[in-house]
């Protein structure tokens, strides 16, 4: 290969071609000495994680795994069907797409879609919320990376719940953060007025979509906006606020006021077309700028949209990835060998290294202080040539774990390595030892490290998520761009037994102080029901009902996921790191 | 690298000819690598000649690269003569040096006698090859060159003038005892006076071109009564062809068997023959399919009609190469003489493939005045020679020659045994302003049965996609049992046309075409976008390795997509794409009681191939995707079957809706978009003259207008009985493909 390259570079220098082309060749040069068989570090890094998957625990293990991911799957394949038979054929019949069809139509044949929060809105109102009535995610039309949001028209007729609120406006957080363009596929009667007090007057409310749209479009992130249906009152700003816009024809209405409201307001009767229709809006009002014939016209149109963005305001666009690495490598174990590796008995520990062998290319990971601070596995290695940090918990962290990782993060910031953290935390030590060697400031300093860098963050959970190692961990509080959970995961501030051993005695003495006796059998049965709230609320699809999260993921899927979770998030320029006042 | 794999071919042939043979080459050999420059050894008449150093190669397409080769092996310069329409043709590419003659009509450029001795002189390049076609038979050409003191690596100028002549070299033939064939090849043309020569020699006749060759020109009357419409249109085509509007008249033969001999000669009186070649398998009288030795025919045949090329040869006192045509009575195995080729045949491949010998470098050595470099005894025949040649042509449309850009051009591997001469590139064009033969492909194998195996193992090897070909159509042949039992005649194409046709059963056929459908629909989607220019614009790229390596992944659940295709013949299929987790896709066949899974994965390392498992069954699928006339295509190689599908488009453009506003529109519609009452062009071409009127009543089968593509004359006849409405051609002089011409309505104008 060193032959081949260095008679590649002869070549090009001889025949005396473009100076661009003879650098090229030449760095291609020098990648293939780094890579060659003869040199020192060659293989060192290699995670050999062979695993008998024939053995008794991997098999029970696995059918564990399997059966969560079997009902991870089955909660998906309900909310793919949107707002059940009836309202979808009563969509189709009027010649519309489910939003998720008009997303595959939309992106680049083929093209992966990363979809957020699919089971957001998950037994959170008393009806069905099938992924909270919006479809948000990251995919590619024309190669380019954009942020998708559509309204299910099926589901409560596309109107806003404040879980919806909640979704559309995280979508546009990832955006913001990640410089993605965003499409708007509206089809949606506005905000649902039985729940308008939780969906109209707060910050992070209705209004705030508008204002996002506005400060996206100020900082060059394109919005666009594709009438795909109805978009009344508070709807119509979405068309309006975007960049450009598309409205289809007979199903596309864009007004402040339905005919109803009009009449009733003014008595002046017009039909909804009249009122709000392509037509209007393209050759009279303005307030759209292309006229689509059907729905896969207009989606057509959008992919022209975005063919002729022109991102020269992202300094930073499409090379943050590696794009011409040819060969990336896959990891030497399974991927499906994760479903086996994360014991049934959440008590028994396991080794982090099991899981990054089995994400990261070539399962090469370059550690970092192996020998001190345990606990805390940190190192480098690269998913789909990508150049990551990985931090792993391998047990409690210590005082020298916490600022092993505060070192190691301060490390990537430094050279603009991505974060991936790799949760399954119980929490930082206590006890007298742990505190007086200064566990709270080894712990600050790591969140102190974790809040200012400014690099992109990727969370999974894939075990517990309990108490400040949340924090330390770059949980959701800490803003990171993608933050994950496997069907396993739990999160809470502290363990459900815990949480009863505290309650209990504090109970036990308010009801001395009141007189009332207590016996032991009542105070069993409310340890029972502390245990019982801590277990459903911790449960991954309490949280990402609420949207704590961006999903429930396959094991088997992390290294798909992350892999395109960092391709989203390469295309913000790197940014210099400052942080605040470090506790010595 | 295709280049320089072809230029060894013939050192790798020579030891295979030496592994076989168990014994090195001869003397004549030994000079094949030395000398720079050939000189004549003897104090004659080529001694004057400076030795030649530089070649013009007065031609284009494969011929010229061919040419090149043996050039460029031998140590000799070469120049390139193009017209505009060639500019960035391979033969130019090959050249030394590349000078243009004129613009792309073919009587401007490679017809152009004057340009081409210019650019000669301008070059200082002392000799000029030919090629065929063209000016390679032109005796004023030849002498032209002599006058410019310019070696013409050719026949000497008289033997040219007395073989072009049809009528004068049937005399001379005859004179000096090589029979041929009852006619009348005289100088008196008068049409009454022509049909009454033909009465006498007693139907079928044919009426060719008297300066004609390769079938231009031709034509065979059956009855009496057809004969002046024939005989018209003959010398129409002769007068475009040839310049030169005389004909002749012959007995045709029933059952004949169309057999040539190589010839050679040098400028000292000696000739040799180089055995013979069946060149029987003809459409439209032109050859498709060729090989050496002459199937069924015995040893003391072969010396005789050798012989008797020889003497044709000797009988003018020709030199370099050349080819005597006979036409052999299938039943009697008489043989006549029809004509002698003065120049290198297209076919001359399979005769260097069974001597092992190179005729275009005999040839440059005969021209330098050089003794032959083999005698008689020294040249015999080892194993069997094939050459099919694949043409751009519409075989459904009764074998019309077709025109455009060669998207995917991908030739079998060349090898010892396997030779592909071909003049273009991928992305090329076939142009209608000339031949229309896209490649050749030469096999060899030890016998004819071997031979045929690997024509037909190539042939399914052969992949071109953007024009139609001939391929599917020799392969068919080259299978078919009457083909491969030896019965070859000049009417084997027309006697077994319905099996050529379609050649494998309805159903079987029908499975191919849903089984490639689905083949084609995986790989509209495993495809990787991102690479493809025309789909994205990867500059601006912001989607990254990751993204692009994992088709189709969708969280928790899988992706399906819906792929319509368009086929030809079975119209549109609709599929649905399985997107699976190991990047794969897969698609279910469904046929009358079983469901065939189709599942397919792209090879990381070639973007057009990929691995498709079908029942369990693993193999190589090759691909090519286009865009013609703004409409994507996608052709796939699979099981020895070549299939192209178009993908149907779910958008099209708002104006076009306007005028069909419910849903979206027919493929078939918007593909052709054909007035049903419309007469539409055939083929794209020269509109040579128009026949009705605007109002005129015409009845079924009525010539409407002549159309002229690569040289040939095709009458456009009506459909139906009716009226001409429509036609508004005047000062038309090019015609497109499928454009419409006229209407032919029921109803007289109002």
């Amino acid at each position: 290969m060193l032959r081949r390259s260095l008679l590649r570079a002869h070549r090009v220098a001889a025949g005396g071609r473009g100076q661009r082309q003879r650098n090229f060749l030449i760095t291609s040069l020098f990648q293939d000495f780094s890579r060659g068989l003869s040199s020192l570090d060659d293989g060192l890094n290699i995670l050999h994680d062979p695993v008998d998957t024939s053995s008794a625990s991997y098999v029970n293990n696995h059918n564990a795994m399997q059966s969560l991911v079997s009902e991870l799957r089955q909660c998906v394949t309900k909310v793919l069907e949107g707002g059940g038979n009836k309202a979808v054929e009563r969509h189709k019949a009027r010649k519309k797409l489910l939003p998720r069809d008009r997303i595959s139509h939309l992106l680049d044949p083929s093209s992966p879609f990363l979809e957020l929060s699919q089971l957001a809105g998950h037994q959170l109102y008393d009806e069905p919320l099938p992924s909270g009535g919006i479809v948000t995610g990251v995919g590619s039309i024309h190669g380019k990376l954009c942020m998708l949001v559509a309204n299910d028209a099926t589901v409560k007729g596309g109107t806003y719940y404040p879980i919806t609120v909640k979704k559309h406006l995280r979508a546009q957080e990832i955006a913001a953060q990640c410089n993605l363009p965003c499409i708007y596929l509206v089809d949606s009667g506005g905000a649902n007025l039985p729940r308008q007090a939780n969906v109209f007057p707060d910050r992070d409310h209705f209004g705030r979509i508008f204002y996002n749209q506005a400060r996206m479009s100020e900082a060059g992130i394109p919005q666009i906006a594709l009438v795909l249906g109805s978009c009344t009152a508070g709807g119509a700003y979405v068309p309006a606020m975007a960049d450009e816009s598309v409205i289809v024809t007979g199903n596309g209405t864009i007004f402040l006021a339905g005919p109803p409201l009009v009449k009733a307001a003014t008595g002046e009767e017009v039909t909804a077309e009249e009122l709000g229709g392509a037509s209007l809006h393209c050759k009279e009002s303005g307030v759209s700028d292309h006229f689509a014939h059907d729905e896969m016209h207009a989606l057509a149109i959008g992919r022209k949209i975005v063919k002729n963005l022109h991102l020269a305001g992202f300094p930073h666009k499409g090379t943050g990835f590696v794009q011409n690495l040819a060969g990336v490598r896959e990891p030497l174990y399974d991927a499906e060998e994760l479903r086996g590796i994360v014991p049934i008995d959440k008590h028994q520990s396991y080794d982090i290294r099991s899981i990054i062998s089995r994400i990261v290319d070539g399962s090469e990971f370059d550690e970092f202080k192996k020998l001190y601070g345990t606990t805390l596995v940190t190192g480098f290695a690269r998913i789909y040539g990508q150049p990551v940090g990985i931090l792993g918990n391998n047990g409690i962290l210590f005082t020298e774990s916490a600022l092993k990782g505060a070192h190691f993060i301060e490390l990537c910031a430094q050279r603009h390595i991505p974060l991936v953290f790799l949760q399954n935390i119980t929490g930082f030590m206590v006890g007298a030892r742990s505190e007086a060697s200064g566990i709270a400031k080894a712990g600050a300093k790591m969140v102190m490290a974790v809040s200012c860098a400014k690099v992109p963050k990727i969370t999974v959970i894939v075990g517990g998520s309990f108490g400040a190692g949340n924090y330390g961990m770059c949980g959701r509080a800490y803003s990171p761009n993608f933050l994950f959970m496997w069907p396993n995961s739990r999160i809470s501030v502290m363990g459900g037994a815990q949480a009863a051993g505290v309650l209990a005695p504090l109970e036990k003495e308010k009801r001395k102080r009141e007189g009332s006796a207590w016996n032991p059998e009542e105070e069993e049965k409310f340890k029972a029901k502390v245990v019982d709230a801590y277990e459903q609320e911790g449960s991954p699809y309490y949280s990402t009902a609420r949207l704590w999260d961006d999903g429930i993921i396959d094991p088997a899927d992390t290294r798909k996921v992350l892999g395109l979770s960092l391709s989203a998030c390469m295309g913000v320029p790197p940014q210099p790191t400052a942080y605040g006042v470090f506790r010595m | 690298m295709l280049l320089r794999r072809k230029q060894t071919w013939f050192v790798l042939k020579s030891s295979l000819w030496q592994e076989l043979r168990g014994v090195g080459y001869g003397a004549s050999q030994v000079s094949r690598h030395d000398s720079r420059a050939y000189s004549g050894p003897t104090a004659d008449s080529s001694a004057r000649r400076a030795p030649i150093g530089k070649i013009l190669v007065a031609n284009r397409g494969e011929i010229a690269c061919r040419i090149m080769k043996t050039a460029r092996r031998l140590g000799l310069r070469c120049v390139a003569v193009y017209s505009e329409a060639d500019k960035n043709s391979l033969h130019v590419a090959m050249a030394d040096e590349a000078i243009c003659i004129g613009p792309p009509s073919a009587k401007s450029s490679y017809l152009n006698a004057a340009a081409i001795v210019d650019a000669s002189v301008r070059t200082q390049a002392n000799a000029i090859h030919p090629g065929y076609g063209f000016l390679s038979e032109n005796a004023q050409f030849a002498e032209l060159c002599k006058q410019e003191g310019i070696t013409f690596i050719g026949p000497p100028v008289n033997a040219i003038r007395a073989m072009g002549d049809k009528s004068e070299s049937k005399t001379l033939m005859s004179a000096a005892g090589v029979p041929v064939v009852p006619g009348y090849h005289g100088q008196e043309q008068n049409a009454s006076f022509l049909k009454s020569q033909a009465d006498i020699i007693g139907y079928p006749v044919i009426i060719k071109a008297t300066q004609g060759g390769g079938g231009k020109g031709m034509k065979i009357v059956i009855k009496s009564e057809d004969f002046l419409e024939n005989l018209y249109s003959a010398q129409r085509e002769a007068l475009t062809s040839f310049g030169d509007q005389r004909v002749l008249v012959e007995k045709y033969i029933l059952e004949p068997r169309h057999i040539e001999v190589q010839v050679f000669g040098d400028q000292h009186g000696n000739v040799v023959h180089l055995f013979e070649r069946d060149c029987s398998v003809q459409r439209r009288h032109q050859k498709i399919i060729e090989e050496a030795p002459a199937p069924n025919i015995n040893s003391s045949f072969r010396d005789q009609i050798g012989q008797a090329a020889v003497n044709a040869a000797k009988a003018v006192g020709y030199f370099s190469a050349g080819t005597v045509e006979f036409i052999v009575d299938s039943v009697t195995k008489d043989f006549y003489f029809m004509e002698m080729n003065t120049r290198l045949q297209v076919e001359h491949p399979v005769t260097e493939m069974i001597t092992s010998q190179d005729l275009v470098e005999w040839q440059i050595r005969v021209a330098a005045g050089e003794p032959l470099p083999c005698r008689q005894n020294d040249l015999s025949i080892l194993g069997h020679s094939f050459e099919a040649r694949i043409y751009a042509e519409n075989i459904e449309s009764g074998f019309l020659p077709a025109a455009g850009v060669l998207h995917h051009f991908r030739p079998p591997d060349a090898s010892s045994t396997v030779r592909v001469e071909t003049g273009v590139n991928q992305g090329d064009a076939v142009s209608i302003y000339y031949d229309p033969m896209i490649a050749k492909l030469v096999v060899w194998g030890y016998n004819r049965s071997a031979a045929l195996l690997k024509l037909h193992d190539c042939l399914s090897k052969f992949q071109i996609s953007g024009i139609p070909t001939n391929i599917g159509f020799l392969k068919t042949l080259s299978q078919h049992p009457a083909f491969s039992s030896g019965e070859v005649g000049t009417h084997f194409i027309d006697r077994y046309k319905s099996s050529l046709l379609c050649p494998v059963p309805e159903e079987i056929r029908l499975k191919q075409v849903k089984l490639s459908a689905a083949l084609a629909a995986c790989c509209v989607c495993v495809k990787d976008i991102t690479k493809d220019k025309a789909c994205s614009d990867v500059s601006s790229s912001t989607a990254g390795r990751g993204w692009a390596s994992l088709h189709g992944f969708r969280l928790n659940h899988e992706l399906e997509c819906r792929v319509v295709l368009n086929h030809g013949q079975e119209g549109d299929l609709e599929m649905s794409v399985a997107f699976c987790k190991d990047g794969s896709c897969e698609v279910k066949v469904q046929e009358s009681d079983n469901t065939t899974t189709v599942q397919m994965k792209l090879d990381q390392s070639n973007e057009s191939a990929f691995t498709a498992t079908i029942d369990g069954v693993t193999s190589y699928i090759s691909s090519s995707f286009y865009k013609k006339d703004c409409v994507d295509y996608v052709d796939i190689w699979f099981n020895d079957n070549h299939h192209e599908f178009l993908l149907v488009k779910q958008v099209v453009d708002a104006e076009t809706r306007d005028i069909e506003p419910s849903g979206f529109q027919s493929s078939q519609k918007a593909k052709t978009g054909m007035h049903p009452l419309g007469v539409h062009a055939p083929m794209a071409g020269r509109l040579v003259r128009v026949l009705v009127q605007n109002g005129a009543k015409v009845n079924k089968d009525d010539p409407l207008l002549i159309l002229e593509a690569m040289k040939m004359e095709h009458v456009v006849r009506a459909p139906r009985d009716g009226f001409i409405k429509g036609l508004a051609l005047d000062g038309v002089q090019h015609v497109k493909d499928n454009s419409m011409l006229l209407i032919v309505d029921d109803h007289q104008e109002s």
